[in-house]
Formats: C-alpha cells, sequence, structure tokens
C-alpha cells in the first residue's frame, strides 16, 4: 500500500523499505542480548548496544540520503489485530523524509552517548542494565518514529516513558535520584492520558487510525469542527507531557539526577522531541483544527520565556541546560504553532546535535570535578582544552552566533514568525515573535554565564580536575563537528533542507528575490548585546546581581522557587493522593490481598494434613495393608486343603468329576 | 427254555455274583478275605466275557488277573504283615466316599443308558470270535498299541525291581 | 438283550471300587479296589464289542491292553507299599501325611 501524501506518484519500496524496519529491530534484540548475555561477555555488553545502533545509523544515514528531494515516501503495514469491522489495528511503517531525519538524529546521538558512556560510566555495579536500558530505549524511540497509525505511536511513546524511568532512576541508592524518576514519569503520564484520549477522539470521529488517512481527512474536510479541536488538543496534551511544555514541564530539571550520558540522550536530542515529532507528523491535522495551533504556539511561548529566566539563575550546570532544553523546546513548538513546519524540524535537527554535545561536555566536567555546581568549577580552560573547545563551539551555536547551527536554525523560526504576525491575522505569532527574540537575548545571557563561570575565573573547587579520557572527548569532538557542518543545510535560499520536507501550501521566505537581510543581523545583535552583558555581569562583575535582592527580593524568591509550581503540584495533587489513597491501598493489600494468599497457603496445608491422615494413611495404606492381610488369612485358611491324605484328594477328585460331567450331560 | 432266556439267566447270575463280590471286597475287615472275594469277583467277570463272545480275553483274565495279580496282592499282604483276622479298615471318609461313589454312579448310570437306549446285543449270532481273529487284529490293526504296551511293561518291571530293591 | 443292562452293572462295579478307593485304610485294599474299577472297564468293553459286531475286535483288543496295563500298574504299586512298609512300618494311608500343611 502505497499512499501520496500529496497526490504525487510514488515509488515502490527500494532496499529502503525492505530493510528500514531493522532500524527499530537491531537495538530491540540487543536489549535482549545484552540482557541474558551481557554480564558474561568481556565488554559486558556494550559492544552489542553499539553495534546495533551502528548499523542503524548506516541505514538511517542510507534512507535519509534516498529520501532527501521529497521523493519515494514508504508506508508499508500489516494488520495486526482486526476486531470484525469496526476496529482494525495495523502494524506499519511509514517512512519519509521527516522519519529519515528523525533516524539520523535517533541514530546518531544514540551511538555517541554509548560509546561516551563506556568511559563515564566505567566500572558503575549496573553497567550491563545500563546499556540494556538504553537499548531498548533506542529501540523504542525509533519504533515511534517509524510508526504510520497513532496506536503504534503510542506503543513506542510509553516504551520510551518506561525506559526513561530505567535510566533516570540509574542511581536508585539516592532517594532524590528515585523520586526524580517517579516524578519524570507520573508527569509525562499525565500527558499520555492525553494523549490516548485524542487518539480515541480521533477514531471516533475518523474511524481509523492510520496517520496519513487522519491527515487526508483532515484536508479534505471530512473530519472538522469543534470535535477535531478537541482532538487535537488531546494529542497536544500529550506532547506537553513528552517535551516539557508548560505547565508539565516541571519533571526535565529534577530529571538531571540520572546520569549525564542519559540526559544527552534523552532529555536533549531523543525522548522529549517526541513530542514536537507527533505535532509535525499531524500537522495537517493541526492546521484543520480550529484554533488548536493557536494554542500551540501560545503555550509554546509561554514555555520558552519562562524557562529561560529560570535558566538564568541555577548553579547546577545540568539543570541550566535543562531549563535551556525545555525554552529550545519551547522554539520548536512554537515554530509549529505558527506554521513554521520546516524551521521546526530543522531546528530539531541541530538542536539535537549541540545539546547533546554541551551535556556530554557537562559531563565531561562533572567528571573531572566531581561535582554538578558551577560554584565549584572555574578556570577550567586551562585543564580541560578540548572539552573547554568543544563546549564553546556548543555555546555559541546555541546562543544563534553566526555561522553556528543555533544561528540558521533558530532565525528561521524568528523569520517565520515575523512573517505569520504580518500576515495578520495571527495574534499569537506576534506573541511567539515578541516571546522568541527576548529568549534569544536570556539564552546567549545564561549560556555566558555557564562558560564564564566554568572555564574562567579561578578554580573555586578541590582536587585537581583533569581532561577526561578519549572515550569522552572524541564523541564531544565529533558533535562539534556536526555542529559547524549541519546549520549550512539549512541555509536560506540555497539549503537543500528546505526541499527536502515540506508542506504542502507552506512558502518560504528565503525563496522570494526580497530576502530579509535585516533579521539575521538584528538576531546576532541581539546575541551580542547578551553576551556583552553576560561578560559584564559575570566575569568583570561590574554590577552585583545582588542589586535585584534587595528591593526585588520578592521576585528572586519567585523564580527560585520555579514560580512555586512544584509547591502547587505537590500540595494539590501529589499528597492528597499519597496519603489517604496510598494508606488505603496498603490496608488492601496487607488485609485482603495478603489474606487471600496467607488463607490459601494455610488452606493447602490442613488440606494437605487431613489428605495424609486421612486419604493417604486410612484409606490407601489400608487398601494395600488390607490386600497384603487378605492374602496372608485366605492363605492360612486355604492351606488346610493341603490334608497330605490322598484319598481325601481322590475322593474330591471323584466328586469334581461327577459333578462336572453331570452339569455338561444334563444341562 | 430257548437260548435267549438261558442267556438272561446266566447274565443275572453272573451279575449278581460279581455285584456281592465286589462290595464285600469293599467292606470286609480281612484283608485276605477281600483279595478272595475279588477271585470271586474276577471270576465271575471271566464268565460274563464267555457270555460275550470273547472267550480269549476271558482266558486271558483268569490267566493274568487271577492267576498272577491276585497272587501278587498276596504276596504283598504277606511282606506288609496283614493281620490276621479281622480288623478296622475303613477310614473316616466312609460317608464322603458313599456319596461320591453314588454320584458318580448315578451320573454314569444314567448317561450310558441315554446314550446307548433301544441298542441290542445279538445273543443269536452264530459266529463267534476265535483266537486266531484276536491274535490277527493285535499284530496287524492293533499293533502299535502292543508295542507301547510291551515297553510299558518293561519300564513297569524296571521299575518295580528299582524300588523295592533292598540297599 | 439290550446292551444297557451291561453296561449298569459295569457302571455299577466302578462305583463299588470308587467307594473302596475312598474308604479303605490299608494300602493293598485300596489296590484292589482298583482292580475292581478296571474289571468294570472291561466288562464295559467287551460288551460293546459284542454289539458292535462289524467293528472288528477293537474292545476285545482294549480289555486285553487293560489287562496288560493293570498287571504293570499292581506290580509297580506293590512295589512302593512293600517300600513305604519298610520305611515307615505301617501301610495305613491315614498315617501318610507328610504332605499335609
Amino acid at each position: 500500500m502505497f499512499l501520496s501524501q500529496h497526490g504525487e506518484a510514488v515509488f515502490e519500496p527500494g532496499l529502503i523499505g525492505q530493510i528500514a524496519w531493522l532500524v527499530p529491530l537491531l537495538p530491540f534484540l540487543a536489549f535482549f542480548v545484552i540482557l541474558f548475555f551481557g554480564k558474561r561477555l568481556p565488554d559486558k555488553g556494550h559492544s552489542v548496544g553499539i553495534g546495533a545502533v551502528a548499523v542503524g545509523l548506516v541505514i538511517s544515514l542510507l534512507a535519509f540520503i534516498e529520501l532527501a528531494g521529497g521523493r519515494g515516501d514508504i508506508e508499508r503495514s500489516w494488520t495486526w489485530f482486526e476486531f470484525s469491522d469496526i476496529l482494525e489495528l495495523e502494524f506499519g511503517m511509514k517512512i519519509d523524509f521527516l522519519t529519515a531525519v528523525m533516524f539520523v538524529v535517533v541514530c546518531s546521538i544514540s551511538l555517541l552517548v554509548q560509546i561516551y558512556s563506556t568511559g563515564y560510566m566505567h566500572g558503575d555495579s549496573r553497567y550491563t542494565w545500563f546499556y540494556a536500558a538504553l537499548s531498548m530505549f533506542t529501540s523504542s524511540m525509533l519504533f515511534l518514529v517509524i510508526a504510520n497509525n497513532l496506536m503504534q505511536m503510542f506503543v513506542g511513546w510509553e516504551g520510551v516513558g518506561i525506559c526513561s524511568y530505567f535510566l533516570i532512576g540509574h542511581f536508585w541508592e539516592e532517594k532524590e535520584n528515585s523520586s526524580a524518576a517517579i516524578k519524570a514519569f507520573i508527569t509525562t503520564r499525565i500527558g499520555d492520558v492525553g494523549f490516548l484520549f485524542g487518539i480515541f477522539a480521533l477514531f471516533a470521529i475518523a474511524h481509523t487510525f492510520n496517520i496519513t488517512e487522519l491527515n487526508l481527512a483532515a484536508e479534505d474536510g471530512e473530519i472538522g469542527g469543534p470535535a477535531l479541536t478537541v482532538a487535537a488538543l488531546l494529542l497536544f496534551l500529550g506532547a506537553v507531557g513528552k517535551s516539557a511544555q508548560f505547565p508539565l514541564h516541571v519533571w526535565l530539571p529534577d530529571a538531571m539526577a540520572g546520569p549525564t550520558p542519559v540526559s544527552a540522550l534523552i532529555h536533549a536530542a531523543t525522548m522529549v522531541v517526541a513530542g514536537i515529532y507527533l505535532v509535525a507528523r499531524m500537522f495537517v491535522l493541526f492546521e484543520h483544527a480550529g484554533a488548536a495551533l493557536d494554542v500551540v504556539a501560545i503555550v509554546a511561548g509561554i514555555t520558552m520565556l519562562i524557562a529561560a529566566v529560570l535558566a538564568l539563575v541555577q548553579d547546577d550546570i545540568k539543570k541550566v541546560l535543562a531549563y535551556s532544553t525545555i525554552s529550545q523546546l519551547g522554539y520548536m513548538m512554537a515554530a509549529l504553532g505558527v506554521g513554521a513546519y520546516t524551521a521546526s524540524i530543522f531546528h530539531l535537527f541541530t538542536h539535537a546535535f549541540f545539546k547533546a554535545l554541551l551535556f556530554l561536555g557537562a559531563g565531561s566536567l562533572i567528571h573531572a570535578v566531581h561535582s554538578n555546581n558551577m560554584s565549584d568549577m572555574g578556570g577550567l580552560r586551562k585543564y580541560m582544552p578540548h572539552t573547554y573547545k568543544t563546549f564553546l563551539i556548543g555555546s555559541l551555536a546555541l546562543g544563534g552566533i553566526f555561522p553556528f547551527a543555533g544561528f540558521w536554525s533558530k532565525d528561521e523560526i524568528v523569520g517565520e514568525a515575523l512573517r505569520a504576525s504580518s500576515e495578520g491575522t495571527q495574534t499569537a505569532a506576534i506573541f511567539v515573535f515578541v516571546a522568541a527574540i527576548i529568549t534569544a537575548f536570556l539564552t546567549a545571557l545564561y549560556m555566558t554565564k555557564v562558560c564564564v563561570k566554568t572555564f574562567w575565573g579561578e578554580y573555586r573547587g578541590r582536587g585537581h580536575p583533569h581532561e577526561s579520557p578519549g572515550s569522552m572527548v572524541t564523541p564531544l569532538w565529533v558533535l562539534a563537528l556536526a555542529t559547524c557542518v549541519v546549520g549550512f543545510l539549512g541555509l536560506p535560499v540555497v539549503g537543500p533542507f528546505l526541499d527536502w520536507i515540506f508542506v504542502p501550501g507552506e512558502e518560504h521566505p528565503g525563496f522570494s528575490t526580497a530576502y530579509n537581510i535585516v533579521l539575521p543581523v538584528a538576531s546576532v545583535g541581539i546575541a551580542g548585546i547578551a553576551i556583552w552583558l553576560g561578560w559584564q555581569l559575570f566575569h568583570k562583575e561590574r554590577w552585583s546581581v545582588d542589586v535585584l535582592k534587595g528591593p526585588f527580593a520578592w521576585s528572586y524568591r519567585f523564580v527560585a522557587n520555579k514560580y512555586y509550581l512544584d509547591n502547587i503540584y505537590l500540595g494539590a495533587i501529589v499528597k492528597p493522593i499519597q496519603y489517604p489513597l496510598a494508606k488505603a491501598a496498603y490496608w488492601f493489600n496487607q488485609r485482603i490481598l495478603d489474606g487471600v494468599v496467607n488463607g490459601t497457603a494455610a488452606g493447602t496445608m490442613a488440606s494437605s494434613r487431613v489428605t495424609y491422615a486421612v486419604i493417604d494413611q486410612g484409606i490407601i495404606d489400608f487398601a494395600v495393608n488390607g490386600a497384603a492381610g487378605l492374602t496372608g488369612v485366605s492363605g492360612g485358611l486355604l492351606r488346610y486343603v493341603q490334608t497330605g491324605n490322598i484319598q481325601r484328594y481322590a475322593a474330591v477328585l471323584f466328586a469334581s468329576a461327577a459333578l462336572f460331567v453331570g452339569a455338561l450331560a444334563f444341562f | 427254555m430257548s437260548a435267549e432266556t438261558w442267556q438272561q439267566v446266566v447274565f443275572w447270575f453272573f451279575a449278581l455274583l460279581i455285584t456281592g463280590a465286589g462290595v464285600l471286597v469293599v467292606t470286609t475287615r480281612n484283608v485276605i478275605h477281600a483279595a478272595l472275594w475279588l477271585v470271586g469277583a474276577l471270576m465271575g467277570a471271566a464268565a460274563m466275557y464267555v457270555l460275550l463272545f470273547a472267550e480269549f480275553v476271558a482266558w486271558v483274565q483268569v490267566l493274568v488277573y487271577v492267576g498272577a495279580i491276585v497272587v501278587l496282592m498276596l504276596f504283598g499282604l504277606m511282606l506288609t504283615r496283614a493281620p490276621i483276622g479281622s480288623a478296622e479298615f475303613d477310614n473316616n471318609q466312609r460317608p464322603l466316599a458313599a456319596l461320591c461313589a453314588t454320584a458318580v454312579f448315578v451320573v454314569t448310570s444314567v448317561i450310558l443308558v441315554g446314550g446307548f437306549e433301544g441298542k441290542e446285543i445279538n445273543f443269536a449270532r452264530t459266529t463267534g470270535t476265535t483266537t486266531e481273529s484276536v491274535g490277527t487284529a493285535i499284530f496287524t490293526s492293533y499293533v502299535w498299541p502292543f508295542e507301547v504296551v510291551s515297553i510299558l511293561l518293561l519300564a513297569a518291571l524296571v521299575g518295580a525291581v528299582v524300588i523295592a530293591r533292598r540297599d | 438283550m439290550p446292551v444297557s443292562f451291561f453296561l449298569v452293572l459295569s457302571a455299577l462295579l466302578f462305583s463299588i471300587g470308587i467307594y473302596g478307593v475312598l474308604a479303605r485304610q490299608h494300602a493293598v485294599l485300596v489296590l484292589l479296589s482298583i482292580e475292581l474299577m478296571l474289571n468294570a472297564v472291561n466288562i464295559n468293553l467287551v460288551a460293546f464289542s459284542a454289539m458292535l459286531e462289524e467293528a472288528g475286535l477293537g474292545g476285545q483288543v482294549f480289555a486285553l491292553f487293560v489287562i496288560a496295563v493293570a498287571a504293570a500298574e499292581v506290580g509297580v504299586g506293590l512295589a512302593i507299599v512293600i517300600l513305604i512298609y519298610r520305611n515307615r512300618q505301617s501301610v495305613d494311608l491315614d498315617e501318610l501325611d507328610l504332605m499335609k500343611w
């Protein structure tokens, strides 16, 4: 079944169609191999995981190359479960350029993270399980990406959820780590409920789960109206949970309790973009779903602002990066909200590389200093040159400085927002534009703070920091190289990326002759001002931030407590559930469930005792002993026949003969 | 009287003789008398054979049975110190024995009489049996049983010697 | 004359012989009773032979063989009785109960 998204002819599935399913399958198999045999392998299983993802990456690159240019969308499916005519669950794959992009992102980042982890997690007691969980996570994410219907996507969605739970809670000996894992899982679960209900709502109105069919149905107007808007908003709720948008963003900073490679993989590049991916996949549906896209844009705009502010006041370097991620996700989601599909995907693509780079660099720093806090760092550019240089490249990319990747992608988004707002009808687009500019400023500011506090000044910690081993530094340089290069794929006018991925009806500002040069110059300028400000504040310390602490102390506290959101959630939602419900559940478990179990055990014991005494001893043994006794008694009685007297025998013989003959003759 | 009548008389006489002698054999208290009553029974049987045109058998009966077997019995009685005069020789099984005997008699006679009802022996025939014919029959039709019986006799002879040998 | 007369006579004699075998204590008296039984059989055989004139002399020949066998049996039987007497000083059959339980 080959479906065209735009009514164009599509090609037969070539090699890619045949082998693309291997990409999610190989890490899935690697999970089991590592699980069963990992401990016995000399390298404790990491080569299996790395090998599986490496092969996947090769196939992904092949797919990327083949599908570039928008040709040859592939879709294949098999019916998995059919319930009369009403319900059909299918199992299939949909490979277009979006899939290929995601494949490359997931496989490459996963590969680099796994290589990095051979150094970072060296000697960990649960090293093998770590790699197994990483493989399973990669497989789930790829399964999510390759899905051609929403139910299958949901399966992958849940898979990444549970694997992230395992991975965040890797160091579960510390209570706060396991709490963070639970918080992540439950918060995204709230989003998942929305997602599931959205799927049901769509099924109710469109009677299908298939993504292509849903998009077509929305485009053709078969489904629409308030029902479609509600369904789309429910789907978006899932994206809000998974991609850490306001108000379900609270889990991401706490999830930094997991190992740094996990943060790099899951929270920078992979799982959190699942929400972006969902909206992108269903983009046509969202476009026709009334005000849904506006809601998306506003939520995303709020997210990017509040997260950037929070990033400014953190001391833990990983938390800064976490809030930065939330903010950048807000960028991507906002781009989708204003209709800038290509820009959003392009930013996803570039962000994956430089955010993973920043996280792994942070991991390298933490590994050297044995502390997460920037107050324990400082002056590290002398001791850790590789980390310093690569981290700097990543920061510049994030800040949107020419010519690094972030510049091109962020710029696209801002430009699209401007264009959309200038079309007049979209108030959300204006809000997004303003928010994007402010956020860009804040982003550059906090990244400057991070770099200054970490690499300049004097070393404030204890011990002697040293550069990390090659297994950790090599991925850093690979990612740095990627960061430099991938940006050029999205050059306006000439960048091939824009040809490769598009939605019908989308126009690109850069394609007309009037390419706006003002905007990129302005954005670089804003970033430059932010860097200068940051340098003054944090390095030269010309103006102290303490000035804010006096009259505006309340605002400082408000931000420092993360807008008291966590407190609200804890008080309003968690505590009422935790105490009464948990107590009741515990009582039920102890009394009733355990009562049933113990009662069954006691009953079994009693019945077995009875069986032994009555049946075994009384009846069966009685029968067996009785048979022996009976034989003895009858033998004892029968022996009296042996009188030894021949004449007695003869008498019996003759009598019997007479009897026998008589009986034969007369009867 | 006719021949048939004589035959009937002869039959009944010897039948009673045989029966009486037999009863006495099994009931008398004197072992020697028992042996001698057996002689009587055997002689009566020989006479019965003559009546039934089997003279050779009658003669052999007298020779072998009376002449040899009874004498042998008497020797046996002598060698086992048979009591002289009367003594108790019945064991405590008499009622059961009588019952068995009666049962066998009843069954056998009923069957035989029922089976051979109406068949008659023709005493009016003129030809008897000659020794020559018996001899011919033995050595032509029944030569195999004859040889087997010879071997049997040999075995009995040897066996008797072996068993009773004093060593 | 109906042959059944002879048959009944033979049966009677046979039964008397059975009584003797079962009821007598002295071993030799048992042997005598056995002779009675054999004679009864002989009478039966010869009577049949006379009844079936055309059947050759099978009955008579058979009777001769029975006599021969009886002779052999008496010989061996008495040898056994003598041996028993030698070992046990008695020919009382009631005392021969070594095979008792």
